[in-house]
């Protein structure tokens, strides 16, 4: 099953601001692993080669924590959205 | 201070478990109580495996399970070591479970809903959809939260620190550092649908019944636990791996889920299903050692936000039932005497420290430095990969002789801890970190 399509189940209240900020372009520019491609569970992070820029899709986040903790350059401002926005499961 | 800005005798930050009985506990015996949540409602931004427990919340509410929204009761619990393409497996199923039931399988956009109008119904006053953003200060005393409402501080005699894994709050006290990453697991989850029956066929259960399975193996080497659990139209299917593992690994964590969706033997019984919801949260994994401070002046801290889960044993909801009740007890005696200092708030500490928690967690501390040592990979990968290969070669009938396949199935797992010492020393680490 794609992200995409586990993604789509979902159900997010999307705040037209972002709660995620990275606080350096530079310096995720030199960041040897790019690793919040790949330990984001919803693919919130990437690289994009050609502005030479991480991307962040914030309306997709999970709120799981992941990145305050696991980004090695602490280069990821965290937050919580604002109250009633984000997700909000059915299940959890 | 400004005058007009409302004030209460506590305040409680975060709707799950921890602090929804926090804040019932108090607002019971007539404290002015806030209860803030930032979802949209309380539960909304939970996630859990889901099992359980009676005896936690029978203590504070009797008979619970009469009204409480859940889903199966568990009357089989099943261990299984995944390899490849095949699983050992230990189980064990018991009338005994039933009557009381021992445990449920549950989901918490429901239960916790529930539990927190349990809360407000004791007269609680509910603030939802509001984020506290900071603790408020008078020197060193905590005096109240700011919240992302307008004109949104709110005063109180004690704040007590429910804000789970994520907490926040509990760093900006300053009384702790930043969690490492080996010291949390993401766990990415998903609720698949499918018709009552059919779950009851599959996993040998009656109406109203269930079971649970424990996954060891196939997480890609990562130090990691999957589970199968349940529910009444609904499975719940997850697994969570070590933070510092997956940012080593360059795999993707719905990967390491798709890996385990994919197991045979699991295929079987998740065929059909249909994803409901696809979820992740962190599990503080890091045990005692990395359990905070608990109180201090005007602030009180319970369950995820403390550290407080028995990864051993999925424990995690009765540890913060269980701290969220002693905070709310402790914050009752203080609001009789009037002493909401350290040391009037320490009995809190106390109390932690004589219960279930502290003694549980003491017993595992050793587990962290086994789950983030050298012999993970190890652990979760060669080792049950041998376990299911020595098996094989038992119970395959080939002509060989039994002593030569008991010695070659042996030798399978001696090989793969790298050698005799190696096996004695992963043995004797395991059972160090178990009994510590
Ligand atoms: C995948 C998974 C499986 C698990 N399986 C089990 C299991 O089978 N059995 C078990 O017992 N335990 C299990 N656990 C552990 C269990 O879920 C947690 O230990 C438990 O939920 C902790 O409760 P809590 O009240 O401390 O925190 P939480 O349930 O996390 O509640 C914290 C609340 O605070 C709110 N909040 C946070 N910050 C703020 C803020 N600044 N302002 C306002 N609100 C805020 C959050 O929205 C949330 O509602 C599992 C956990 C996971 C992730
Ligand atoms: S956010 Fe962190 S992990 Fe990602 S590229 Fe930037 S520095 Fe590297
Ligand atoms: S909080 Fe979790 S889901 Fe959201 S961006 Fe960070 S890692 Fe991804």
């Amino acid at each position: 099953m794609s992200i995409e399509d586990r993604l789509y189940a979902v159900r997010y209240r999307v705040d037209d601001k972002s709660h995620l900020t990275i606080r350096d372009q530079a310096v995720c520019e030199t960041c040897p692993t790019k690793a919040c491609e790949w330990f984001c569970p919803a693919d919130v992070y990437a690289w994009d080669a050609g502005e030479r820029r991480i991307l962040v899709a914030y309306e997709n986040c999970l709120e799981c924590g992941t990145c305050r903790i696991a980004c090695a350059e602490h280069n990821i401002e965290w937050t919580y959205p604002t109250g009633g926005y984000g997700i909000a499961y059915k299940f959890g | 201070m400004r005058v007009s800005a409302p004030r209460f005798d506590a305040i409680v930050v975060g709707a799950g478990p921890a602090g929804s009985v926090a804040a019932y506990t108090m607002a019971s015996q007539g404290m002015r109580v806030a209860l803030i949540e930032r979802g949209e409602f309380p539960g909304a931004k939970n996630v859990f495996g889901g099992v359980l427990y009676r005896k936690p919340l029978e203590d504070i509410i009797p008979e619970f399970w009469k009204e409480a929204p859940l889903e199966r009761k568990v009357v089989e619990q099943r261990l299984w070591v995944l390899g490849k393409d095949s699983v050992v497996s230990l189980g064990y199923r018991s009338a005994r479970f039933k009557e009381p039931p021992n445990a449920w399988t549950g989901q918490r956009a429901k239960f916790d809903a529930w539990l927190a109008g349990k809360a407000e119904r004791a007269g609680a006053i509910p603030i939802y959809e509001t984020v506290a953003t900071s603790l408020i200060r008078d020197g060193e005393k905590v005096v109240g939260v700011r919240t992302d409402r307008d004109e949104g501080d709110l005063y109180a005699s004690v704040v007590i620190i429910a804000d789970g894994v994520n907490s926040l709050l509990a760093k900006s006290l300053g009384v702790h550092r930043e969690w490492n990453p080996d010291q949390v697991s993401l766990a990415v989850k998903e609720v698949l649908a499918l018709p009552k029956d059919i779950i009851q066929a599959r996993f040998g259960v009656e109406e109203g019944d269930g079971v649970t399975i424990e996954l060891v193996g196939e997480t890609c080497g990562m130090a990691g636990l999957g589970f199968l659990y349940t529910n009444q139209d609904t499975l719940s299917i997850g697994v969570g791996v070590m933070v510092s593992d997956l940012r080593k690994k360059k795999v993707k964590p719905y990967q390491v889920l798709d890996g385990i969706k994919q197991h045979p033997e699991i295929q079987r019984l998740i065929a059909g299903g249909e994803t409901k919801e696809y979820a992740a949260h962190l599990i503080p994994e890091g045990g005692f050692d990395a359990m905070p401070p608990l109180a201090g002046d005007g602030w009180m801290i319970c369950g995820d936000a403390a550290q407080m889960v028995n990864a051993a044993h999925r424990e995690g909801t009765d540890l913060a039932l269980l701290s969220g009740r002693l905070a709310g007890e402790t914050a009752v005696a203080c609001h009789a005497t009037g002493d909401w200092s350290a040391g009037g708030l320490g009995a809190y500490t106390r109390a932690v420290k004589e219960s279930i928690i502290h003694r549980d967690l003491k017993k595992y501390r050793g587990l962290h430095g086994l789950l983030s040592g050298p012999q993970v990979e190890l652990l979760f990968g060669a080792l049950p990969q041998a376990l299911n290969d020595a098996v094989y070669e038992m119970l395959s009938v080939d002509g060989e002789s039994k002593r030569d396949k008991q010695k070659r199935a042996a030798a399978l797992l001696r090989e793969a801890a790298g050698g005799t010492a190696g096996l004695i020393g992963i043995g004797w680490r395991g059972w160090r970190a178990m009994n510590g």
